[in-house]
């Protein structure tokens, strides 16, 4: 099988040895109706109104959409408006803590067919939790033949080690959910793709598989960027997801880890998507973990909690160091997507010099690409040379930026020319 | 609380610059300089440095003039200087090196812009200029260690004098032992005699990932070939002349040479295949250089032929008589 190109990163999952720890109870929240892709939820409260942790507090009848739940128990003191690290506003409940961490009543969801168990995962809250955060329910509804599902264990940022923890001290939540995955849409087959260095957890799922032959456990090299989607349906399935296809496209669905562990827990206790575990890291941060965050706590809680001077952040980012996105405020709140945040004590804009042709962008890219053409034709405003090029397909996964000598921020660039040719 | 510093993913760059790579070359060139005054002396040492600080003043001087940003500092004009030394007879009038440092820095590089943007190979093409031009100086060619038989100092004007043992190249002689090609107890250039010295800056920017194996192993695989097909004698031949010096040194420049892995295979394939037809039927000696500089011109087009395909890529279909 041909191998995709890719590069080789330091992995620094400082992280891995420690259980996540649960995050003191924070006196406020602020939870954002929009957290993925697709339509913000409307609030379901009004301020004043009593919550209780799990309780339903936004929904939208848009089918690309999830139900938001309070995450503490408390008085909703403030709805307001609250903009996206896109520029978007969107409506946000703020909610006080009464400090009791009352539940609601949550009860498992009565499962019997593929309807009430995709209307189970859209009660849930559930959305993809490796990133972009496409409403899960929605993935699942397939109407084509699919014959493979492969689940993202690949964690191929550094830092991170979130899905790791998930894997290690929940393994059973997530083979319980990828089996009703299988059971309820149909799915006879499944990949479970696990970068070599995890080698414990391989061992593990091994283990745990060793008399379930529809479920596969496979240990793919460790090299960047192995689990973006595309690069992890071509490495478990040896399938080419082309030019605006989706995996379904090639009858294979990709959820993360975390995902299907969720699901299965939310089968189990009833409680929906309110915390997540997240890797706090960075070169600010005194005592690097993984805490359990509601969704909602401002992110200098999770620094301070981890022994961080919040007035010595200088960049703090969300998500990974090769994808995360710059945050502007440490007052920013958790949001079901999120699974590592990054803050950084110092930081030195790189140098940028030019081009020396060297090719190493051209050897990094897992598509194929030519960033250092790319970046000519966009130089040019040349759209017909970008389009050429295949511009649409960089998936931003920053190899080409990270490995340039030059230091030329070819990532950045291919995102500005897929606005100019849109 | 300071602003937070907003900027693009990725938040992390490897370690390498453009200098630190210039730095690796020059570490890779150290061999074939020791090679160089072991064989020719102290006089190549100071051609060596005359090329080299010549270059770097050249640069420093081009850019103040141009009003650009500084680039001495990313070590590319001193790298271009020791390669353009190395392409030297010891002979030659120090004049003659400044000269060609001259036109390699000003004339082929900062006037197409300087790093990256220049087409052809600098050394390569101020080598070309010196031979076309100073013919005489460019050949006069003598043995290794002459101070040792000839009745000349290491500093003297050695092209005019006619005590020296003149040495001619393996390439013209062709009878040079395998051994002295190798250890670089042959006459030629400074830097090209050693294929010891030259094979291990070669393999030593492999194992540091500066170069890929593709252009030298196609380049010397090409001449190596088409040698055995013509019933040469293959070491000798790919041993010999300047062959390693341009297959690792001056064939795989990032510059004037293809980006792709595809476009580095075509590149070598014919670098090969023009060394060969001139060492065979040429009037010169030696082709290498020229070799270097005629697939440089190709270089827009192989690129253009050889591009990576997008993985997954729908190929459009042109539409007629609209044009690209």
């Amino acid at each position: 099988m041909y191998k995709l190109k890719s590069i080789t990163l330091d992995h620094k999952k400082n992280t891995a040895g420690t259980e996540a720890q649960k995050l003191p109870l924070p006196s406020k929240v602020l939870i954002p109706m929009s957290m993925h892709i697709g339509v913000p939820c409307e609030p379901t409260v009004k301020k004043g109104d009593h919550v209780f942790t799990g309780q339903k507090i936004g929904d939208s009848d848009a089918p690309l959409s999830v139900p938001i739940h309070a995450s503490i128990s408390g008085t909703v003191s403030d709805i307001k408006d609250y903009r996206l690290l896109n520029g978007k506003v969107c409506k946000a409940v703020e909610i006080e803590s009464d400090g009791k961490e009352e539940t609601a009543e949550c009860t498992p969801p009565e499962i019997t067919d593929k309807a009430s168990f995709l209307k189970a995962v859209r009660e849930s809250g559930v959305c993809g939790l490796g990133g972009a955060g496409f409403p899960t329910h929605v993935k699942l509804d397939f109407k084509k033949e699919i014959d493979t599902l492969v689940i993202n264990a690949a964690e191929c940022e550094p830092y991170i080690t979130s899905d790791y923890r998930q894997m290690v001290e929940k393994p059973e939540d997530v083979l319980g959910g990828v089996k009703l995955v299988m059971k309820y849409t149909g799915i006879p087959k499944t990949v479970i793709a696990i970068e070599t260095n995890k080698p414990d957890v391989i061992e593990d799922f091994l283990k745990l598989t060793s008399d379930i032959p529809e479920i596969e456990v496979l240990s793919l090299p460790s090299t960047y960027p192995q689990g973006a989607e595309k690069v992890l349906v071509y490495s478990a399935t040896g399938r080419i997801v082309g030019e605006g296809e989706i995996p379904a496209d090639k009858k294979v669905i990709v959820m993360n880890v975390s995902t299907v562990a969720f699901i299965y827990r939310y089968t189990q206790n009833g409680i929906p998507l309110i915390s997540r575990r997240i890797t706090v890291e960075g070169t600010a941060v005194k005592k690097p973990l993984n805490v359990f965050a509601p969704v909602g706590t401002q992110v200098s809680e999770l620094l301070k909690f981890t022994g961080t001077d919040v007035n010595t952040v200088k960049k703090l980012v969300a998500g990974g160091p090769m994808m995360g996105s710059c945050l502007l405020s440490t007052d920013t709140p958790v949001v079901k997507t999120s699974n590592s945040f990054l803050a950084d004590s110092e930081y030195t804009e790189p140098v940028t010099t030019a081009c020396i042709r060297c090719g190493r962008c051209v050897r990094a890219c897992a598509m194929e690409l030519m960033p250092l053409r790319l970046e000519k034709a966009y130089r040019d405003k040349n759209k017909n040379e970008l389009k050429r090029l295949k511009v649409g397909l960089c998936m931003n996964c920053g190899a080409c930026t990270y490995v340039c000598p030059a230091n030329r921020k070819l990532a950045e660039t291919n995102q500005l020319a897929k606005l100019l040719i849109r | 609380m300071d602003k937070l510093i907003i900027s693009p993913s990725p938040h992390r760059n490897s370690e390498m610059t453009t200098r630190k790579i210039m730095s690796l070359v020059l570490a890779s060139l150290a061999p074939a300089v020791v090679a160089a005054i072991v064989f020719f002396g102290a006089r190549a040492l100071a051609l060596i440095v005359i090329c080299t600080a010549s270059a770097v003043v050249c640069e420093y001087f081009c850019r103040r003039i141009m009003k650009r940003e500084q680039t001495i500092g990313d070590l590319s004009a001193a790298v271009t200087g020791v390669i353009l030394a190395l392409n030297l007879p010891v002979t030659v009038p120090f004049w003659i090196a400044g000269l060609g440092s001259f036109i390699a820095i000003v004339i082929v590089k900062q006037l197409f812009g300087g790093l990256g943007q220049n087409f052809a190979n600098p050394a390569v093409t101020a080598r070309i200029v010196l031979m076309v031009s100073f013919a005489g100086y460019m050949t006069n060619w003598v043995s290794p260690q002459f101070w040792q038989t000839g009745n000349v100092s290491w500093f003297g004007a050695l092209y005019k004098s006619t005590d020296i043992v003149t040495g001619a190249t393996p390439l013209v002689s062709g009878n040079a032992s395998l051994t002295s090609l190798l250890l670089g107890n042959t006459g030629g250039c400074i830097g090209e005699t050693s294929a010891l010295a030259l094979l291990i800056g070669g393999i030593y920017l492999m194992v540091k990932k500066v170069i890929t194996p593709t252009t030298p192993l196609a380049y010397i695989g090409t001449v190596a070939l088409l040698t055995l097909i013509s019933g040469g004698d293959v070491p000798y031949q790919i041993m010999s002349g300047g062959l390693f010096l341009g297959a690792f040194f001056m064939a795989t420049d990032y510059a004037t040479t293809p980006v792709t892995e595809k476009g580095k295979i075509v590149f070598g394939i014919g670098c090969g295949i023009i060394t060969f037809v001139i060492r065979k039927f040429g009037s010169y000696p030696e082709g290498v250089s020229f070799s270097i500089l005629l697939m440089n011109i190709l270089t827009p087009y192989i690129d253009r032929l050889t591009e990576s395909i997008p993985l997954g890529s729908v190929r459009e279909k042109k539409e007629a008589g609209k044009n690209a």
